[in-house]
């Protein structure tokens, strides 16, 4: 199984190396960077890298590759998906996953690597147990423990490794019992030249923040729950209940966690809450380029469309834009040739559209390509699939929780082609 | 001093021994040097630096912020910077040392720390091993953790020392606690040092029966660190594994199969006891330990169940694996063909009944619900499970399961395409209906790019290309060349897999030759070649544009493609190919190699078909290439002039160089990088590199013959599957005895009938299976004693009665459905209150026989109901039978009503004597298109036959066919072909029917009745229905009569693949504006001399196609529709007709393929 890992930066050094079995010279990762260099784009190193005796497996994550060693055969999966956890856990722990805070807490790091993994084989992964084995690193905490002498690892064993709900740490008690969830859909969808929708999907996660006492029982139903097509659960759900009655029924781990990602079934028509007017021309010849772009709501159900960022990848030959955005800000990079703006709330009397021209290498023939547009936006309070949550239950505690449920709908890969 | 000191006495001695001659050696080397190790030692004081001192330092070095970045920058500084900071160096440690020696906790602590930051970041803390290894008990829980990081990590290093850490953890294995017992193990395994090996054995064993799962899960965790560090202990190592294999806890499964895969993976005889134990606890493993049981599982069913696809690989070969067919030509098919044979026969030899094993059913119900799994490697085991395990039909769940993981991460979607695009090469099938989430976004990398085009050339078929087509003209503008030019490739893929295509293609990558990008031009002119060497003649047109490129493109590659291209087919263009040469004759020396030779090739051709012209430039060109740098060109220059210029010395070899150079070559196939990757188990590492890597098992082949499935029965004296396997094969046998008379069987049968259905339906034990998963998760506790399954065997055997006894009832009552109902739920709560292993037998006992009622499901449903009436009484069980006795004869009758009436009055069709312009005007008089049958509007000119087999070859049969044009009423969907069969041999010929029918995937035939007797000198007629799935792929199949068999195929023309349909002129208009774009097909023609008034037009065009003609206002124009049979697509012709036989042909249809053909049909039709 997972052999070593190596963490290395965006400028291809090293800054933390585990070992799980006997030790691998670092040297292997000249493989790795050999790899890097070939690629053009860093998300372009392949996964898997062979060498001569190892495997190397990597994810990019925050700027950071994440390169474990393989011996033998294993899931490509397995590790890379290992890999990940590895990563949502350290920002679970220290809020982002930076080199800087990887450096600063490395002795946390490597106590919690030494958890996850024994032998190079998963051994704790739940959050929930991990912080019960190692205390994430609060301000508090630290001021405390240089004072007291105290330390992170907790003093009492891990106990939830061996109970029978092992994402569920025991003895939870809270003043405020309360149980949140956020419905949060994502439009996935590639919008044609002329306007018309060539593909659109809903992906939709629900994502709780339990923070109840005990060992509470929820049961969480919907409205619709036919529109969910394509479900995958956190481990604590019910697979059989929900499959007979299409009911979540879970005992939540502690804190917060993702309960549910769906697809909405194809079928549905997808509305979409933007449309976008675009005209980006370049003509034979002259070293000037229009670009003319306008949004406006399209299928928002009458909420506003917040938080709106345009960004498009310009063709090379464009040298600088000259734009002028009815609302917001817009930036352009002259050496990426990204363009991005951002537009803020759009506003149904008065469309935003940003107008200018963009001057071209002089000589250069015309680019034969446009850019594509890609958008981002938030619609609250609406999940534009749909789904409703119709009520939340609570078995086997005796306090009434404060429940609450909130509503959101982002674009996910929302792309225009021009 | 403490007791652990004490008891530590020695270690503190030695370690003490150690430091001091450590310290002074250390006084007398440092001094010089500060490198203790060779591994950039000197700048190990800097990692024990305070943290803030560390951000200080970093935050000094340069923007990229790397460590050791700085360390390569600064190594000179310090060095620089005098002896100072090496005196330092030492005593840095010696701070480290003096920490940890001390007293108090929190300085131990901070040292440790220190140390394990040095570690982390691969400095080389080895110096410390005897200062920190006697820490080894300290008290406080992070000291010891961190303690256990060092010794691990460099016990092997130092082993002696490492050896004073034993006794700590030996005792730590007696600990009452179970997690420090758990925890002594594992740090103890860990050490890597060979002469603790028997110490670790014996800690491993008594673990292994440990009261504790959790310390049983460590032991098994031991396991492969142990054999890893001593081989030798296989054999010892297999009993504990043997002995774990059978813990019935969640909490260890995964460990122990993990051990097993690393340890002795080839002994699968030790899962066969605990085989349906594995598939049950499966759902409740932690997502590591599934991932890794189900790859096992996978292995294991391979070995032990038949290949549940093993009449439907036959089918799957005689469509040529769809793939094959399109490139393969008539020679290939007939080997297919003699393959076929063979392989009929093999299957033929032994075409038993298959019926899946209970055990195999268990193992894909049980792995189906990890699809909903959030963890992307176990949905992939379970996706590669099924892909490799289940029958063909129940494939298609993982589809929709893979997609969703295309959501996640790109290394995700990397690995899960790769596997995908295997995958649709044999189940093309699965993945079309998501055939829009492989579209590609201009934000995925390119390596995800690549892999979503292979999977969109892969699920291209004749239906969905023209949108696959029109995706990748988008992707062709893409600012990403390197994926531009995998589309390009991407194009000729499609074009040579789909016939159909190939000229759209072919325009379309012409088109792209004028591309301003010159690594898009070069990688289509690749492309072009490869695609005009499957039909030449027709494209000398693209070859003379090729010709003209020579001047501007540039890349080597394409120059040598168009140069080879001229050459091959030189004859096609036999004025450009001299001048071509003439130019390159020029640029010659200036060219790179490749190019080269293939001017020289060209020189060469040129010269063997137009010496006249040529042969003064290809002795130059010749004596260019042999003073030439390169000796491949000399030789090959050396080599050609041989060949081709007649010499007294020349052999025999220069007869031939005609045939040599200007031989026919073969069409290259462009073909998957996926093809035949599935002999890897999918999901693999070896899969994705498409190489065996280290460690890999290979998934065995399916057996011939199913093992001893007994072999998985474990012990437990009531619940054997025996006896529900017995009882089942008992059933079998009476099933033919009681559909004949029933009512004799009496209430066991029935009674037994009804549990089937009762326990074995989906939703039953599903419930169950919910209830018993949440109850028993909090009721169990680990280790359950034998007592009490006892008991429990007892309360089952008393269930059964009850349950036999409330099933009587209700057969009384002949109310099954309602009761059963009860029955259930009744069930449902009984079981609720059960225990684990108990519901698990429970399971595995309703599992073996729902596999048999799944599959007679709607049988078990009317034998209860017969059963029912029988139970009521005797005398109504004879209507009953009578009844469907009379359904039966009714049904036949039916058939013989669409049958008869065929034959005879198409032989000689009415229609004929209105005239075309009459039927016209008669369409143009009704109101919609219900009241005319389209049967009647089918004009009839005089239907055109095919000859089907030939008098001489049919041995005085022979057999003619045409398309009637009727509808064939048993199936909206067919199309009606009416075969004409006359004998004319002198002896009569019986049992005229066919047999054996090959067919492209989705095509169906309704066969003829067969025609028993046929005299000699008479002719019979019969008419079959063939669902082409508006292709025109041949139907083949064998002709039998009752002496021989022959082969014969029908292939439709295109026109005879749709029907006709009424469509007023507006609605025509609106239709054909909705058809426009890429539906829309225009050609100019000249019309024949003897077509050019309206009623020829019609005619011809009715006589290609089964069209009906569509009012017009304007004589000017003729207007038909129509739609194909099978997927009513609407097809639109217009006729407009200019001066002087000048005209205009439009097709709209939705399938270009269809109209493509159609308008090549229309065109011959009027042109001739």
């Amino acid at each position: 199984m997972i052999h070593s890992l190596f963490l290395v930066n965006a400028s291809g050094d090293i800054f933390l190396e585990k070992h799980w079995k006997s030790v691998v010279s670092r040297s292997v990762c000249d493989y790795f960077f050999e790899a890097q260099e070939r690629a053009t784009e860093p998300e372009n190193v392949p996964p898997v890298i062979p060498t001569p005796h190892h495997y190397l497996i990597s994810v990019l994550r925050h700027r950071i590759y994440f390169v474990a060693v393989i011996q033998s055969e294993v899931p490509p999966l397995f590790v890379i998906e290992f890999l990940h956890r590895v990563v949502d856990t350290f920002q679970d722990y220290f809020g982002v996953c930076t080199e800087a805070a990887i450096k600063d807490n490395v002795v946390v790091v490597y106590e919690l690597l030494e958890e996850m993994l024994d032998n190079g084989f998963p051994l704790a992964t739940e959050s929930n147990i991990l912080k019960e084995l190692i205390k994430p690193p609060t301000i508090l905490r630290t001021m405390v423990n240089t004072i007291t002498g105290s330390t992170n690892v907790g003093e009492q064993l891990p106990t939830g490794q061996l109970s029978v709900v092992p994402w569920r740490r025991t003895g939870v008690k809270y003043t405020n019992n309360e149980a949140y969830f956020d419905v949060v859909e994502e439009i996935d969808a590639i919008i044609d030249k002329s306007g018309s929708t060539i593909t659109a999907e809903i992906q939709g996660v629900i994502d709780a923040c339990v923070k109840l006492t005990g060992m509470p029982d929820l049961t969480l139903s919907f409205m619709n729950p036919r529109l969910l097509d394509d479900v995958s659960f956190h481990p604590c759900v019910r697979f059989k209940r929900w499959e007979a009655e299409r009911i979540l029924s879970f005992i939540p781990p502690d804190g917060n966690f993702r309960l549910l990602s769906y697809h909405v079934s194809s079928q549905n028509l997808v509305a979409i809450p933007v449309y976008v007017k675009h005209n980006i021309t370049f003509r034979e010849g002259s070293s000037q380029g229009r670009f003319d772009l306008t949004l406006g709501p399209k299928q928002t159900m009458g909420k506003a469309v917040e938080s709106v960022l345009v960004s498009s990848q310009l063709p090379r030959g464009v040298l600088n834009a000259n734009l002028n955005p009815s609302q917001g800000t817009y930036t352009f990079d002259p050496v990426t040739k990204m363009l991005s703006w951002d537009v803020g709330k759009i506003n149904p009397q008065k469309l935003p559209s940003l107008k200018g021209t963009m001057s071209l290498q002089a000589g250069a023939s015309k680019p034969d390509e446009n850019p594509t547009i890609n958008i981002q936006l938030k619609i609250q309070q609406m999940a534009i699939s749909g789904l409703k949550v119709n009520r939340l239950d609570m078995y086997g505690e005796k306090y009434k929780p404060f429940k609450g449920i909130k509503y959101m709908t982002k674009a996910g890969k929302f792309q225009v082609r021009t | 001093m403490t007791t652990m000191q004490r008891l530590l006495q020695l270690p503190v001695n030695a370690v003490n021994i150690v430091k001091t001659v450590q310290s002074q050696v250390q006084g007398q080397e440092e001094d010089k040097s500060p490198v203790l190790t060779p591994d950039n030692a000197q700048h190990s004081w800097y990692s024990a630096l305070q943290p803030d001192e560390l951000r200080h330092l970093r935050s000094g070095g340069s923007g990229g912020g790397g460590g050791g970045g700085d360390h390569e920058e600064r190594a000179p500084l310090e060095d620089g910077s005098g002896g100072g900071s090496f005196q330092s160096q030492p005593l840095r440690h010696d701070d480290l040392k003096e920490m940890l020696d001390s007293n108090k906790d929190s300085l131990k602590l901070e040292a440790m720390k220190r140390i394990v930051a040095m570690i982390a970041r691969g400095k080389n803390a080895s110096d410390l091993f005897p200062a920190v290894v006697k820490n080894v008990a300290c008290k406080n829980i992070e000291v010891k953790k961190l303690v256990y990081v060092y010794l691990v990590r460099y016990a092997e290093e130092q082993q002696d020392l490492a050896l004073l850490s034993i006794s700590t953890f030996q005792r730590g294995l007696k600990d009452p606690n179970q997690l420090i017992r758990a925890s002594a193990l594992r740090v103890l395994s860990s050490i890597r040092v060979t002469i603790i090996v028997p110490i670790m054995m014996l800690a491993i064993k008594e673990a292994a029966s440990d009261m504790s799962p959790y310390v049983r899960k460590t032991a098994a965790h031991a396991i492969p660190k142990l054999y890893s560090l001593d081989p030798e202990q296989k054999d010892q190592l297999i009993e504990v594994i043997e002995k774990l294999l059978a813990d019935k806890t969640t909490l260890v499964a995964g460990s122990v199969v993990m051990a097993f895969e690393e340890v002795c993976p080839e002994r699968i005889d030790l899962i066969h006891k605990n085989y349906r134990k594995l598939c049950n606890l499966l759902i409740d493993v932690e997502e590591w330990g599934q991932v890794v049981i189900i790859n096992m599982l996978t292995r294991y069913a391979r070995t032990q169940f038949l290949n549940p696809n093993m009449n439907e690989s036959l089918l799957e070969e005689g469509s040529g694996g769809d793939k094959t067919f399109y490139g393969s030509d008539e020679d290939e098919d007939d080997d297919e063909e003699e393959k076929d044979k063979k392989e009929e026969a093999h299957a033929m030899a032994k075409r038993k009944p298959y019926v899946m094993d209970p055990d195999h059913r268990l193992l894909l119900r049980n792995t189906k619900p990890l699809l909903q799994s959030r963890n992307a490697a176990v949905v992939m085991a379970v996706a590669q499970l099924y892909f490799h395990l289940a029958p063909k039909a129940e494939v298609g769940v993982i589809a929709k399961a893979l997609v969703r993981l295309l959501r996640s991460h790109s290394e995700v979607q990397y690995v899960v395409l790769q596997n995908v695009a295997t995958m649709t090469i044999k189940r093309r099938g699965m993945f079309e209906p998501y055939l829009k989430s492989f579209y590609i976004r201009s934000t995925d990398p390119t390596q995800i790019k690549v892999l979503k085009l292979e999977v969109l050339t892969n699920l291209a078929n004749e239906t969905n290309i023209s949108t696959i087509l029109r995706e990748f003209q988008t992707y062709i503008k893409s600012m990403d060349k390197d994926f531009v030019a995998a589309t390009i490739q991407a194009i000729g893929r499609c074009a040579t897999n789909i016939g159909e295509v190939r000229d759209t293609c072919l325009n379309g990558l012409v088109q792209l030759l004028s591309n301003r990008d010159e690594l898009v031009v070069a990688e289509s002119v690749v492309v072009i070649k490869k695609l005009l060497q499957m039909q030449p003649e027709k494209h000398s047109d693209i070859i003379k544009h090729m010709a003209k490129l020579t001047d501007n493109i540039q890349v080597p590659m394409a120059r040598a493609s168009i140069l080879w291209l001229i050459g091959e087919y030189c004859e096609h263009v036999p004025k450009i190919a001299p001048d071509v040469l003439r130019k390159m004759a020029k640029s010659f020396t200036n060219e790179e190699d490749i190019v080269k030779l293939q001017i020289i090739n060209l020189a060469a051709k040129l010269y063997l078909t137009n010496s006249k012209q040529t042969k003064l430039l290809t002795q130059y060109v010749l004596n260019l290439a042999k003073y030439d740098q390169n000796y491949d060109i000399r030789d090959r220059a050396r080599f050609i002039r041989q060949l081709i210029v007649p010499t007294e010395k020349s052999g025999a070899l220069s007869k031939y160089a005609k045939k040599l150079f200007l031989a026919l070559k073969p069409a290259p196939v462009l073909e998957s990088p996926f093809k035949d990757r599935d002999h890897f188990q999918l999901g693999s590492l070896s899969h994705l590199l498409n190489a065996k890597a280290g460690g890999y098992q290979e998934l065995p082949d399916w057996p011939e013959a199913a093992p001893d499935p007994s072999v998985r029965n474990v012990e437990v004296p009531e619940w054997t599957k025996c006896s529900s396997r017995e009882k089942r094969k008992e059933k079998k046998v009476e099933k033919p005895f009681y559909s004949d008379s029933e009512g004799e069987s009496g209430p066991t049968e029935s009674a037994d009938s009804e549990s089937d259905s009762a326990s074995g339906s989906e939703s039953g034990s599903g419930s169950e299976e919910s209830g018993s998963g949440s109850e028993s998760e909090e009721s169990e506790e680990g280790s359950e004693s034998e007592e009490e399954e006892e008991e429990e065997d007892e309360d089952e055997k008393d269930k059964k009665k009850k349950k036999k006894q409330e099933l009587k009832k209700p057969v009384q009552e002949s109310e099954s459905e309602q009761s059963s109902e009860e029955e259930r739920k009744h069930q449902r709560k009984m079981k609720q209150c059960k225990s684990d292993t108990e519901s698990e037998s429970e399971e595995e006992d309703s599992e073996s026989e729902s596999s048999h009622s799944e599959s007679e499901d709607s049988e078990s449903e009317v034998e209860v109901k017969k059963k029912k009436k029988a139970a009521e009484s005797k005398p109504p069980s004879k209507p009953v039978k009578k009844e469907s006795k009379k359904e039966k004869k009714e049904m036949s009758l039916l058939d013989l009503d669409d049958f008869e009436p065929t034959p005879s009055p198409q032989v000689t069709p009415v229609n004929t004597f209105l005239s075309n312009s009459l039927v016209t005007d008669l369409e143009g008089l009704s109101l919609s298109d219900a009241v005319l049958s389209p049967a009647t509007i089918a004009p009839s000119s005089a239907l055109k036959s095919y000859e089907l087999l030939h008098r001489i070859t049919g041995e005085g049969l022979s057999v003619e066919y045409c398309f009637s044009r009727q509808p064939f009423s048993p199936d909206a969907n067919m199309v009606a072909v009416q075969m004409q069969f006359t004998n004319n041999a002198t002896s009569e010929t019986k049992n005229l029917h066919m047999e054996d029918v090959k067919l492209q995937s989705g095509m169906r035939v309704k066969e003829f009745p067969e025609i028993e007797l046929l005299p000699a000198g008479e002719t019979a007629t019969a008419v079959m229905g063939i669902d082409f799935c508006d292709s025109t792929q041949a139907a083949n199949f064998q002709l039998c009569t009752h002496t021989r068999k022959f082969f014969v195929s029908i292939q439709p023309p295109v026109g005879e693949l749709m029907r006709p349909v009424f469509l007023t002129e507006n609605e025509f208009k609106k239709e054909q504006g909705q058809l426009m774009g890429m539906n829309e097909i225009t050609e100019k023609l000249t019309l024949d001399v003897k077509c050019r008034n309206e009623h020829a037009i019609v005619q011809r065009v009715t006589t290609a196609a089964n069209l009906s003609r569509v009012p017009c206002g304007s004589d000017k124009e003729c207007r038909f529709a129509g739609r194909t049979v099978n997927s009513s697509s609407l097809v639109l012709v217009t006729v407009a007709t200019k001066e002087e036989g000048a005209a205009q042909l439009t097709v709209n249809c939705e399938k270009m393929v269809i109209g493509t053909m159609l308008v090549k049909d229309i065109l011959l039709a009027l042109t001739q």
